[in-house]
């Protein structure tokens, strides 16, 4: 794990990785897509509104998801004080915090036609819209502070916030199983799947397609910091030579 | 590499206090935090009459009863273990049916029957391609289509 912590030697594997996730993420994306929306019949009670469980499902996965990386990139940077671990939680913020409001907007547009509202304040919603205020925290806690000049790294209170937050991760995945909500129980668990085979296929493609292009998003955006961070080491340098 | 050890502990304990305060938090909301009443809590005794609340559980089997007005129906929620009958008038979603979930927002009357203003309804987390011949009319099964 060290040896990746290097940034050239990082560089030097998310280089060549990030257009084959890119590539593979969009065609099981577009595949999953097309799948869930041509090929497997409407669901039996919803009809075809349960199709947008296809992105709905990736979507709060990759948000709470994406806040699990982002904690423990903020323990690694708070222990072991890696180069990458700050550099890594900035650029998976941002594209975290897109996911969870996707997930927000997309159970949104399902409840209407389904529960019959927009939006209630049971615990999974709430719970998910906290995280999607965690994540706009956290954004604007690392977004032109100190550590963006010192290469990336987070502040130590940006660190220890990240994983203070990582506390509703459990709250939101067991939200409807503590309390009574609106939001149904959850349908895959270590147990099996309670979404019946013939609708679950297109689920597993757009999940791992959507995870791969969130791989590929976080690889870039992490490229993009190192490669600023570079242009400003050479800026001072030029700098002070010019002072001297 | 001393410090670092420490700064692992430190971690680690703090972890387990934050983690330890998130239980003891949600555990002590565990009642507050429900979205709504099942039948039996209020057969418990846990609300008041006329006191605004939601209550939910299954539409029993075979109660949905439509009054000649054509607005108002009535039907019973059940848990399972205690039954309340519910009034409303107004329009009911879609997937609304028998032995199948539902969250209405109203109040408890004198006489025993639930009020509701609102009614919602609950998808369970099943789900399940149409089975040839009891398929909803409006439905169309066509792969490709």
């Amino acid at each position: 794990m060290h040896a990746y912590a290097n940034p050239t030697r990082f560089l030097a594997i998310a280089k060549p990785l990030t257009p084959w996730l890119l590539g593979v993420g969009l065609l099981l994306v577009i595949g999953g897509a097309w799948a869930g929306l041509m090929m497997v019949p409407g669901e039996a009670k919803q009809g075809e509104t349960a199709r947008i469980l296809y992105v709905h499902v990736p979507s709060a996965w990759l948000g709470m998801g994406g806040w699990t990386s982002l904690a423990l990139a903020g323990l690694v940077q708070l222990v072991w004080r890696h180069p990458l671990a700050g550099i890594a939680a900035r650029a998976i913020a941002v594209p975290g915090m897109l996911f969870c409001a996707l997930c927000l907007a997309t159970g949104s547009i399902w409840g209407r036609p389904t529960w019959g509202t927009w939006w209630e304040w049971d615990g999974r919603m709430t719970s998910m819209l906290v995280l999607l205020f965690l994540y706009a925290g956290f954004v604007a806690l690392t977004s032109g502070d100190e550590g963006q000049r010192q290469g990336g790294s987070l502040s130590r209170g940006a660190a220890i916030y990240a994983l203070v937050g990582a506390i509703n991760i459990p709250i939101i995945n067991r939200s409807v199983v503590w309390w009574n909500s609106l939001h149904q129980g959850p349908s895959i668990t270590l147990g099996g799947s309670s979404i019946d085979g013939a609708l679950l296929w297109p689920l597993g493609l757009t999940v791992l397609g959507f995870s791969l292009l969130f791989g590929a998003i976080v690889l870039m955006r992490m490229r993009r910091i190192i490669a600023d961070n570079r242009v400003a080491a050479r800026l001072r340098r030029l700098a002070d030579d010019e002072g001297n | 590499m001393k410090a670092k050890h420490q700064r692992l502990i430190l971690a680690a304990v703090a972890l387990c206090g934050v983690a330890g305060a998130g239980v003891l938090g949600a555990s002590a909301l565990r009642d507050e935090a429900a979205y709504f009443r099942t039948p039996a809590e209020v057969k418990a005794g846990k609300t008041m009459v006329g006191e605004p609340m939601r209550l939910g559980g299954m539409v029993a089997a075979g109660s949905i009863r439509r009054q000649s007005d054509g607005l108002t129906i009535d039907f019973v929620a059940t848990d399972g273990k205690a039954s309340i009958p519910v009034q409303f008038k107004g329009i009911v979603p879609d997937l609304f049916a028998e032995n199948s979930g539902m969250v209405a927002d109203g109040r408890m009357r004198a006489d025993g029957i639930f009020v509701a203003d609102r009614i919602l309804a609950k998808h369970d987390e099943r789900y399940m391609p149409p089975q040839m011949g009891e398929m909803p009319k409006n439905m169309k099964l066509a792969p490709g289509e």
